[in-house]
């Protein structure tokens, strides 16, 4: 599945009614917190360009009454034509202007940095925290839902930060602003602002609450949609193959209409705010034209017709903010629960790691002919004892599961008390059906899981008691699934061990067979190829991946052998590969081969979580039970 | 391609001229208001004449609320027009894509076409109706505007042609500064979902070879690329309001102290003097939608070229007018045939075979990776049609046939299947839509599928999850191979269908097809020699020729292929037991 699809499968529109609570509030002031850790200068000084530039709106209003009734009017009075009275007062209101202009573009700029600042902050935290989760949260949550939040969710932060929240305040600081103005200038006309006021939270709240509902329904209708496309478009092959394109295409036009009605609707009540909005707006310019008209042909009312002009604009001024708010409040509120998304996975527990000992290289120290002999290093776990002296242990690859029972979820135990032990240099094969456990146990020798009952011991230490990065960094692993990152090939190699040099990189391609297919590619070692699409071969990508497990040489590996849908040749190339990184290393093997059961030292067959046969080759055959039965199985057709 | 998205808009072509007739209207009135505003003030309130201002009054309101109804009415019709026109744009892609070869979808992958369906039509629906809203709008009142702003007092609105022009160039030069930015923005932003996306794939890797800081640090130099050409981009935008103020403010003195100068020569009234004000917003707004309107639609254009991209392409196979609907029996005869993916026969895959299968022989076809298996099947039912020569079913040309007949009466079961979702019944009528449930549990015994259905809890009726991830490889392939069972084909094409399915089981199909369909061409592909050693004849494929046929002891005792493929697989061969 590529991504930037979106589509709104998970827009948080979808997801329910929108309202302002306890749980947005504190979500908000957890925004708010980021916002204050390294921008809050910027922050205070935006906010007061905010102030200043709203207040420099009203004065601009205010100003045409003192333009008419300070200085057009006695001067058409006076019948004088000095001008000098009203120059000062357009020089003053200029100045006043620059400085508006100039504290919004302050204002602006500073919520550019804020905003995208604070996001990449979030972001980052993000993605280092997602690095520290356990493997059971990556196999418990779906990747397009984990993608959404750095896509969606964190989208629509950067919209709330750069643009719905300094809204929302330079909203409510201008009608408080402007009322203030308007009131001054005449209680009665406040009055008749505040009736057509009402009767647009009226008609927002009808019309605006049936768009909200029907904008989310046509969301869920739009998600539907778009799942099925990607279901049949991946299937389009098979449509074919079953010339079932006529159902398919009835299928599509019907939900297609469906979407058709919702987005309809839902765009009809959308739209039809505005222009009833603005009318609204003129319908209420007009009243107080004529209101406003009334009172100022009357001298006891103290309007005069510079303050009716300014009257005018204020209300303007003051119909905007009023419906801006109500549709920023919504999109802070969808904005917030996608943040509480994202805020969700920053405090997700990592994690655990208890252990303290650490692979250390030793000169000589201790006993280490055991991997000396292999890389020329000599590496040794360094522990802590009872009475806290630090002890060498020399790394050897010797690995024991005692009584190791486990369960991937409560009540469905996986591995019933599994016994085995595997000493240095020695080949374990496990074999057995699907879900009969085998990748279970390599997935509690590296502590991918924990085991809940048992232990697991790594040259006698208990593998708890090793640091994480350490263990790992002394087990190699293969698996089936090959995993690349877009980047170059010598990259990909690399990543088994990031200071090799290319010739080291080079000479684990040989060992893994994966040099002669390199070389023959147009840009050698440095193609790129990408992590998601295959310009390789499934072969060639499982040859890569041994490359980059002999570059790391570790004294451990887990490989998991390849099956199908790989040619005969390529098959005999991966053998040899794998049958090279073995030599030498405690190899715990997921066997699909013959060659591979006949030359392990240990043969474990697993049936339901348990080891129901172990020996070598010809102990099991010699034993004539479900290991036989595999084997013959296979021959006797 | 504008030309091919109009098409799209059919019944709704009523909607979407009315759309902008209805804002122009709007916007007519909306343009009136101040003129009379002014009219109100000067002979009404200035000389206190109650009667003139409560006429104008009136008249105003009537104008208002006339206003008000074109508005409803546009958005009305802008609403229906947009929906409708992204249904019939859906409608045309999804349309031209079932009729699509496989050829047509090896070219333009499943996931870029559903990103065309999607996201792309979305953005392109969004652009349409900002376009027959606001493209209508902005210049209709920066044109009324101006008019009236002119008929008040052509010498003050001389005004404009300095502010107008600093305004529109300043616009101009932001969207020109920051289009590019944006461009890289987006692919940054691609960039970095990419990172996301391989490391929620590939964490196993990333944990086992402890690259956590690694990664994190990929991450963060792709998301500080982002802050800052982000930052670079929106620093650009973000000087649209104070330019915007900007023009507005230098208006207002400019209107202020000339307008005043003016009244008092008496050239020009106050409530003029309130209108040209009104007037500035309106055309200053103006300009400041059409720069979004050309924004908006700039960035759709990519949307809509991929998406005429979908319409513009031909269907490589389609069935004759008249097609033969009888398929005779099951024998095939490849004639001369030569066969490359591009069309181009310079470079086939496939060369010059000739081939003969009578009907109701097992043919097994073994070899390498691109030795062109797959490619020669597939010319049976028609996915792909020869370069060169000619393929006969039932002693006819397979381009002769109607494609529903020959595809019903050749069942393959692909490389890389798949299930949909709904139930296991469901799934497998597919292959024959009033299959009775008798039917269905025949197929699927076949299949040995029935084992593992009759052990779930509820049976056929089980869902099948999307691409059929719950269930195992190997019985997910089984009940591929049932569903194509269901057809009763002439001819069964099992590419590689059984390689999940341990080798026991795989034996029992084989028994159960040669024993219940007897009279049924059966071609299988396989990597195992064991799959296909007891078919009538083997055919050895080696970069896309024949390299051999025969039964498995008559190749390996003539063919060096084969026997080297036989000795790997038994000296140091398969231990499959996935089941």
């Amino acid at each position: 599945m590529s991504m930037g699809r979106g589509g709104g499968r998970h827009n948080p529109a979808a997801q329910g009614r929108i309202r302002m609570d306890k749980e947005s509030l504190r979500t908000l002031r957890r925004v708010f917190a980021h916002i204050g850790d390294g921008y809050l200068g910027r922050l205070v000084l935006a906010m007061g360009c905010i102030v200043v530039s709203a207040l420099v709106s009203v004065a601009s209003a205010l100003f045409l009454r003192v333009l008419i009734d300070e200085h057009i009017v006695p001067i058409l009075l006076a019948g004088s034509r000095d001008l000098s009275g009203l120059a000062s007062a357009i020089g003053a209101m200029g100045l006043l202007y620059i400085g508006g202009v100039a504290s919004s573009f302050l204002y602006q700029q500073m919520m550019v940095s804020i905003s995208h600042g604070v996001l990449r902050d979030i972001r980052n935290r993000m993605f280092f925290s997602m690095q520290r989760l356990p493997l059971r949260y990556f196999d418990t949550h779906a990747t397009g839902e984990l993608m959404s939040r750095y896509t969606n969710d964190a989208d629509a932060m950067r919209q709330m930060l750069s643009q719905s929240i300094p809204h929302v305040f330079s909203s409510l600081l201008t009608i408080v602003f402007v009322l203030t103005a308007m009131l001054s200038l005449s209680a009665l006309l406040t009055l008749v602002v505040f009736a057509v006021v009402a009767v647009m939270f009226f008609v927002t709240a009808r019309i605006g609450g049936k768009s909200a509902n029907y904008f989310s329904k046509r969301q869920k209708v739009l998600g539907d949609l778009n799942g099925y496309v990607e279901e049949m478009i991946d299937g389009q092959k098979v449509i074919q193959v079953f010339s079932r394109e006529s159902a398919v295409r009835a299928d599509f036009e019907d939900r297609n209409e469906q979407l058709f009605e919702h987005t309809d609707l839902a765009n009809r009540y959308g739209i039809v705010l505005m222009p009833i909005m603005g009318n609204l707006g003129n319908i209420q310019y007009v009243l107080i034209a004529v209101f406003g008209g009334m009172l100022a042909m009357n001298p006891s009312f103290s309007l005069t017709l510079g303050g009716l002009a300014s009257f005018l604009t204020l209300s303007k001024n003051f119909t905007n903010p009023v419906s801006q708010i109500s549709q920023q409040i919504n999109s802070v509120v969808m904005a917030l629960a996608g943040a509480r998304r994202v805020f969700r996975l920053i405090d997700e527990e990592p994690e655990e790691d208890l252990g303290h000992a650490r692979l250390v290289k030793t000169d000589g120290q201790g006993d280490c002919r055991e991997n000396a002999a292999r890389s020329g290093a000599c590496w040794a776990w360094e522990t802590t004892g009872e009475n806290g002296e630090t002890r060498l242990v020399p790394l050897a690859g010797d690995i024991r599961l005692q009584g190791v029972n486990f369960a991937y979820e409560t009540d469905k135990p996986v591995l019933h008390d599994v016994d085995l032990f595997a000493k240095p240099g020695q080949k374990i094969a496990f074999v057995g059906a699907t879900g009969a456990g085998k990748t279970t146990i390599t997935n509690l020798i590296n502590r991918f899981y924990d085991v809940q009952q048992g232990r697991i011991l790594y040259d006698g230490i208990p593998v708890q008691d090793i640091r994480k990065p350490d263990l790992r960094r002394s087990l190699g692993m293969v698996l089936q699934d090959t995993t690349l990152f877009t980047g170059t090939i010598m990259e990909n190699i690399r990543y088994g061990r990031l200071e090799a040099t290319d010739e080291e990189v080079i000479e684990a391609a040989k060992l893994a067979n994966a040099h002669g297919f390199i070389t023959r590619l147009p840009d050698g070692y440095q193609t790129v190829i990408s992590g998601t699409e295959s310009e390789l071969s499934q072969g060639q990508r499982q040859l890569l991946s041994i490359a980059r497990c002999a570059v790391a040489d570790p004294p451990v590996m887990i490989l998991d052998e390849a099956t199908s849908s790989i040619d005969t040749r390529t098959e005999r190339l991966i053998q040899e590969g794998m049958d090279r990184l073995m030599e030498g290393r405690t190899v715990f093997v997921i066997a699909h081969r013959l060659s591979t059961v006949q030359n392990a030292q240990a043969i474990l067959v697993l049936e339901g979580g348990r080891i129901i046969e172990r020996g070598d080759h010809d102990d099991l055959i010699a034993q004539r039970g479900k290991y036989y039965q595999l084997y013959t199985g296979m021959r006797s057709v | 391609m504008l030309k091919k998205l109009i098409a799209s808009v059919r019944e709704y072509k009523k909607d979407t001229l009315l759309s902008p007739f209805f804002v122009t209207m709007e916007v007519l009135l909306e343009v009136t208001v101040p003129m009379i505003m002014a009219d109100l003030i000067d002979r009404g309130v200035e000389v206190g004449n109650m009667d003139h201002i409560v006429r104008r009054g009136i008249l105003l309101v009537a104008l208002a609320l006339c206003s008000l109804l074109f508005g409803v009415l546009a958005a009305r019709a802008s609403a229906r027009a947009s929906a409708g026109f992204a249904k019939n744009l859906r409608l045309d892609l999804f349309h031209n894509i079932q009729n699509f070869s496989f050829s047509n979808l090896d070219r333009l992958s499943a996931s870029s076409l559903i990103t065309r369906l999607t996201t792309d039509v979305t953005n392109v629906q969004q652009a349409f109706m900002m376009f027959i809203r606001m493209g209508a709008r902005s210049p209709a009142m920066f044109l009324f505007a101006m008019i009236m702003a002119f008929r008040i007092n052509s010498r003050l609105a001389l005004v404009y042609i300095g502010v107008v022009p600093f305004l529109a160039g300043g616009l101009a030069w932001i969207m020109f500064r920051s289009y590019p930015i944006f461009e890289r923005v987006f692919k940054t932003y691609d960039n970095l979902n990419l990172v996301v996306q391989e490391n929620l794939r590939g964490i196993r890797v990333v944990k086992s070879f402890v690259r956590e800081d690694h990664e994190v640090e990929k991450f963060s130099d792709i998301s500080n690329a982002l802050y800052r050409f982000f930052v670079k981009a929106d620093r650009y935008m973000a000087g649209t309001m104070p330019l915007m103020q900007a023009s507005t403010y230098a208006c207002m003195l400019l209107i202020s102290w000339l307008g005043a100068n003016m009244i008092i020569a008496g050239d020009m009234t106050t409530g003029q003097l309130m209108s040209m004000i009104t007037y500035t917003m309106q055309i200053l707004m103006s300009l400041m939608m059409l720069s979004m309107v050309l924004v908006m639609i700039s960035i759709s254009r990519a949307a809509a070229s991929r998406i005429v991209e979908v319409l513009d392409e031909v269907p490589t196979i389609t069935g004759p007018a008249d097609g033969v609907t009888e398929v005779a029996d099951g024998s095939i005869r490849f004639q001369n045939v030569l066969f490359s993916y591009t069309g181009d026969a310079s470079s086939p895959c496939m060369f010059d075979t000739d081939l003969s299968i009578a009907s109701g022989e097992t043919i097994g076809i073994i070899g390498g990776t691109g030795s062109g298996k797959t490619s020669l099947v597939q010319l049976i039912p028609r996915l792909y049609d020869v370069t060169k020569g000619a393929v006969l079913v039932g002693g006819r040309d397979v381009r002769e046939y109607d494609l529903t007949v020959l595809r019903d009466s050749v069942a393959i079961v692909l490389q890389r299947n798949t299930l949909f979702t709904g139930t296991i019944a469901e799934n497998l009528r597919w292959g024959n839509a009033d299959a009775s449930d008798s039917e269905l549990e025949w197929a699927a015994g076949l299949a040995q599928a029935d084992e593992f259905i009759d052990r779930l809890e509820l049976g056929y009726d089980s869902h099948i999850e999307q691409g059929g991830t719950n269930v195992s490889g190997g019985q997910r392939q089984r009940l591929c191979l049932a569903r194509a069972l269901l057809k009763r084909p002439k001819i069964l094409i099992l590419d590689d269908a059984t390689s999940a399915v341990d080798t026991a089981t795989e034996a029992e199909i084989r028994e159960a097809l040669r024993r219940e369909m007897p009279g049924t061409t059966k071609l299988i592909i396989a990597q195992r020699i064991s799959s296909i050693r007891d078919a009538d004849r083997i055919i050895v494929l080696d970069d896309g020729r024949i390299d051999g046929t025969g039964t498995h002891d008559e190749l390996l005792a003539t063919n060096a292929i084969y026997r080297e493929v036989f000795e790997s697989q038994t000296k140091g061969g398969d231990f499959d037991v996935n089941g």
